[in-house]
C-alpha cells in the first residue's frame, strides 16, 4: 500500500510542472502573439489613455449618455473595510443582488427604477432590462428595447433629432450568432462611443 | 417562450447527439492503450512521467490498491493546494499582492478541487494569485476530473472482464485521460475562447478611466486557459467570482454554447466507452438515452419557470413580454446576451453534470426554475453528470434498477453479463445512501444552529432552499449555489468540506468494491429470460427508478423550500430582507 506513497507525490508534481504551469504559460505566450488585443483584455484607448473594455460594462449616468442596466457590484466601505458600500460596475469585484423572486427589497428596488425611468419617458412601458440586475454586475450589453426606450432622453439632452439616435441604435444592434444562438443586444460603451462621435 | 428558445434546445442536444460516438471511441482507445493520431507527440511524454514517478504501466492494481491510490493521491492535493494558498503572498505571479487565504477558506477551497466540487467561497479576483490560479486551481481542474474518469473506467472494466482480478492501473488511467483527451483539447479550445474574447495575460489589473470620467479597475489574468477545463472537466470553479456570467469569463454568445457543450461532451461519450468496452454499443445508448430524457424534462421546466416574468412587476409598467427587442422573462441575475433559453440550458446542463459553472444566478431564479438544478443534484448527478462521476453514478442506479427487476420476478438480476448478488447491492445501496445522508443531515444542522442561519440573504422558504442548495451542492460535488448565503465562515468552510468528502469518497469507494467483485466473475450469456438492457423497457425503469428514489428522499425538503415559495409567489406574499 505505501508504494503507492511514492507516485501519489511524484504525480502532484510533475502534473503540477505540465498543467500548471507548461499549459497556462504557453497558452499566454500563443496568445499574446496570435491575439493580442482580446489577449489583453479588449480594451480601449481614446488619446493613448485606457477608457475601458468593449466587454465591461461602465457605469453611465448622464442624461447625454444611454445607460446599462442596473448593477450589484461593491468595494469595502472606505471608512469600515468590514462593510461594503455599492459601487456600480466595479470590475474588479463582480457580484450579483442574489435577491429571491419573493424578496421585499427587489420589489422595493424595482418599484423606484421603474418610476424614474417612466417619469423619463411616459409613452412606453419600461423594459425589463433596465429595471433588473445583471447576473455579473458587468453587463455590457442592454436589449434593443432597452436601448429604444433612452432615446427621447438622449436626443433630448443632446440637441439631437430623435430619429438620428434612433437610427444609432438601429446600427448597432448585435443580432444573434449565426441568426440562432444568443439574444440581440447593444453594447452600451460602443453606442455612446458612436453617440460622441456623431456631429 | 419563443421559437428560437426551442430551435437552440435542439440544436444543443443534436451537437451533444453527433459528438458522442466519434469522441467515445477516441476515448475508448485512450483508455485500451490503443494507439492514436496523438501518439507520435505524446507517448515520449507519457513514458517519462511514468519513469519519472516510478510507475509500472504493465503492473495493473486490485480494487484496494486502485482505491488506495486514489486516496492518497487526493491527500497530498490537498496539502499541496492548501500549502500554496496560504503561501501565495511569498511566491511570483501575484501582481495583484494577494496575502494569504484565510484557514478555513483555504481548507474547504482545497477539498472542494480536489473533490471535483469547485464551490467557491471566495471570489477569484479578489483572493487568489494567478500563481494559485494555475498551478493550484487549473491542475485540480485536470486532476480532479482525470481522477474522475479513472474512477469510471474501472467501474467499466468491472462489467467488462471476466474472472480478473485487477481493475486497471490508477496512474495509467490518470495519466492516459490527462494527456491524450483533457490537454489537447484545451489547448485548442481554449485559444478559440481567447480568439472569441477571453484574457490570456499576467498583466496587474487595468485602471480604465471612463467616458464620464470615473475610475474603473478592471480584472485581468490567465482566464481562457482555465475555462476551458473548467467546463470540460465539470469542474466549474470560476476564475472570477460570477464564474461564467462574467463577459471576461464568457464574452458572447458563441462562446457560452462552446461552453455548454463542453459540460456534456465527456460524459456523454463514457456512455460509449461503456458501450465499447462491454461489445455492444446499444448499452451505452440506452443509458445516454435515460439520461436524455432527465435532461430534456429538466430544460423544459427551468425554460418555462423563467420565460415567466416576475408576477409583482406587473404593477410598475414594466415590460416582461419576448419580442424582437428583448427576450423578457425573469431578467434579474441573468445576462442579455443569454437571455432565457441559453441561461436554462446552462443552468440545467450545469447541474445535470456536476459542472456547477453558473451563467445567471440560481438565487434570483424564480422557484420552479431554481428547483430545476436542486432537484437535478439531488436525483445523483447522473444526467450525464460529472466527468467520471455519472456515469458511476448511473451504474449505480442501473445495479438497482436491475435488482428491483429481478425482485419482480424472482430471479438473480445480471447486468451486462454479470450476476448482481447481495454483495454488488449491498455496497451499491451503502453509496445510494450516503448523498441524503449527507444532504438531509448537515441541512437539518444548520438550520437549528444560529451558525448555520447566520448565512442566509433571503428570509422565508428562500433562505430554507440557499441552505438546502448549499449542502446539495457540496455534496453532489457540484459547487454552484444559491449565492446569496455568506457561505465564507468556519462553520459553513468546515461543514460544506465535509459533504463534499462524504459525497466524493463514501459514494466512490463501495463502488470501486463492487468493480472488483463484478470483474471477478464470469460473464454469462444472454438466455431467454434475460432483462434486456438495451430496451426501452430498460430506460424507462431507469428512469423510474432515479425519479422514485430521489422523489421518496427529497420531496419533504424540497417542498419546504421552493414548492412552497412559489405558492406564495403566487398568492403576491413577500418576505422582508434579513
Amino acid at each position: 500500500m505505501l508504494r503507492q506513497f511514492r507516485p501519489a507525490l511524484l504525480m502532484i508534481v510533475v502534473m503540477t510542472v505540465i498543467t500548471g504551469l507548461i499549459y497556462p504559460l504557453g497558452m499566454t505566450g500563443i496568445a499574446q502573439l496570435v491575439f493580442p488585443h482580446q489577449a489583453n483584455g479588449s480594451l480601449i484607448e481614446k488619446d493613448g489613455k485606457v477608457i475601458g473594455s468593449t466587454l465591461i460594462g461602465q457605469n453611465f449616468t448622464s442624461d447625454k449618455y444611454f445607460h446599462g442596466r442596473p448593477s450589484a457590484t461593491t468595494e469595502p466601505d472606505p471608512k469600515d473595510p468590514t462593510k461594503t458600500v455599492p459601487v456600480p460596475y466595479a470590475a474588479d469585484n463582480s457580484a450579483a443582488s442574489n435577491l429571491a423572486p419573493t424578496a421585499q427589497p427587489l420589489i422595493d428596488r424595482v418599484k423606484a427604477d421603474a418610476a424614474k425611468l417612466q417619469a423619463e419617458n411616459p409613452s412606453a412601458p419600461v423594459p425589463v432590462d433596465l429595471v433588473t440586475t445583471s447576473a455579473s454586475g458587468l453587463d455590457p450589453d442592454i436589449t434593443p428595447a432597452g436601448a429604444f426606450f433612452q432615446v427621447p432622453r438622449v436626443a433630448k439632452a443632446r440637441g439631437l433629432p430623435e430619429d438620428r439616435v434612433h437610427q444609432l441604435v438601429q446600427d448597432n444592434i448585435q443580432g444573434r450568432t449565426l441568426g440562432i444562438i444568443g439574444e440581440p443586444h447593444v453594447n452600451v460603451l460602443k453606442l455612446n462611443l458612436a453617440l460622441d462621435a456623431m456631429k | 417562450m419563443t421559437s428560437n428558445g426551442w430551435i437552440q434546445i435542439a440544436l444543443f442536444s443534436v451537437i451533444v447527439i453527433a459528438l458522442t460516438r466519434p469522441f467515445g471511441g477516441y476515448m475508448t482507445r485512450v483508455f485500451n492503450g490503443e494507439r492514436t493520431f496523438l501518439h507520435p507527440i505524446l507517448r515520449p511524454i507519457e513514458r517519462a512521467i511514468y519513469w519519472c514517478c516510478g510507475v509500472d504501466e504493465q503492473q495493473e492494481q486490485h480494487w484496494l490498491t486502485y482505491a488506495v491510490a486514489m486516496l492518497l493521491f487526493s491527500l497530498v492535493g490537498v496539502i499541496t493546494l492548501y500549502a500554496l494558498q496560504r503561501l501565495q503572498w511569498y511566491l511570483p505571479f501575484n501582481p495583484q499582492g494577494q496575502t494569504a487565504v484565510e484557514q478555513s477558506l483555504a481548507f474547504n477551497t482545497a477539498v472542494s478541487f480536489i473533490t471535483n466540487t469547485n464551490w467557491q467561497a471566495y471570489g477569484g479576483e479578489t483572493t487568489m494569485s494567478y500563481l494559485v490560479q494555475m498551478a493550484g486551481l487549473a491542475v485540480h481542474n485536470f486532476l480532479s476530473a482525470a481522477t474522475g474518469i479513472a474512477l469510471a473506467i474501472a467501474l467499466v472494466r468491472g462489467f467488462a472482464r471476466r474472472e480478473a482480478k485487477t481493475i486497471g492501473n490508477f496512474w495509467v488511467d490518470l495519466t492516459r485521460t490527462t494527456l491524450y483527451i483533457l490537454l489537447p483539447l484545451s489547448v485548442v479550445v481554449g485559444l478559440f475562447f481567447v480568439w472569441q474574447g477571453m484574457p490570456q495575460n499576467l498583466n496587474a489589473y487595468v485602471d480604465a478611466t471612463t467616458l464620464e470620467g470615473a475610475k474603473q479597475t478592471i480584472a485581468q489574468g490567465p482566464v481562457a486557459s482555465q475555462e476551458v477545463i473548467k467546463m470540460m472537466g465539470t469542474n466549474g470553479g470560476g476564475f472570477f467570482n460570477v464564474n461564467s456570467a462574467h463577459p471576461y469569463e464568457n464574452p458572447n454568445a458563441l462562446t457560452n454554447f462552446v461552453q455548454m457543450i463542453l459540460i456534456f461532451s465527456i460524459g456523454a461519450a463514457l456512455t460509449n466507452v461503456l458501450g465499447r468496452m462491454v461489445k455492444d454499443e446499444r448499452q451505452g445508448w440506452a443509458i445516454f438515452a435515460a439520461m436524455g430524457v432527465l435532461f430534456l424534462a429538466g430544460v423544459t421546466t427551468m425554460y418555462w419557470a423563467e420565460a415567466h416574468p416576475n408576477p409583482a412587476f406587473a404593477a410598475f409598467h414594466v415590460d416582461s413580454a419576448p419580442s424582437a427587442l428583448q427576450a423578457g422573462g425573469n431578467m434579474e441575475g441573468k445576462e442579455v446576451r443569454f437571455g432565457i433559453a441559453d441561461s436554462a440550458i446552462f443552468g440545467t446542463a450545469t447541474t445535470d453534470a456536476s459542472c456547477g459553472a453558473v451563467n445567471g444566478m440560481f438565487d434570483s431564479f424564480m422557484p420552479l426554475g431554481g428547483m430545476v438544478p436542486l432537484i437535478n443534484i439531488q436525483l445523483g448527478e447522473v444526467i450525464f453528470g460529472g466527468v467520471g462521476s455519472g456515469l458511476y453514478g448511473i451504474l449505480a442506479f442501473a445495479i438497482v434498477a436491475m435488482f428491483v427487476a429481478g425482485l419482480m420476478v424472482g430471479r438473480t438480476p445480471e447486468y451486462l453479463g454479470k450476476k448482481l448478488e447481495s454483495r454488488e447491492v449491498k455496497m451499491t445501496i451503502l453509496a445510494l445512501l450516503s448523498l441524503p445522508l449527507s444532504i438531509l443531515g448537515w441541512t437539518a444542522l444548520a438550520t437549528v444552529l444560529p451558525a448555520g442561519l447566520a448565512g442566509i440573504a433571503n428570509t422565508g422558504p428562500h433562505g430554507f432552499t440557499e441552505i438546502l442548495y448549499s449542502f446539495t451542492s457540496a455534496t453532489g460535488n457540484n459547487g454552484s449555489a444559491f449565492a446569496g448565503l455568506s457561505a465564507n465562515t468556519l462553520y459553513y468552510n468546515m461543514t460544506l468540506a465535509g459533504a463534499m468528502l462524504m459525497g466524493r469518497f463514501i459514494f466512490v469507494i463501495p463502488l470501486l468494491a463492487v468493480a472488483g467483485s463484478l470483474a471477478g466473475k464470469k460473464l454469462l450469456a444472454p438466455s431467454a429470460g434475460t432483462f434486456p438492457t438495451q430496451s426501452p423497457l430498460f430506460v424507462g425503469l431507469l428512469v423510474g427508478v432515479i425519479l422514485i428514489i430521489g422523489g421518496l428522499t427529497y420531496f419533504p425538503a424540497v417542498a419546504l423550500g421552493p414548492v412552497v415559495e412559489q405558492v406564495a409567489m403566487n398568492h403576491g406574499t413577500l418576505f422582508a430582507g434579513p
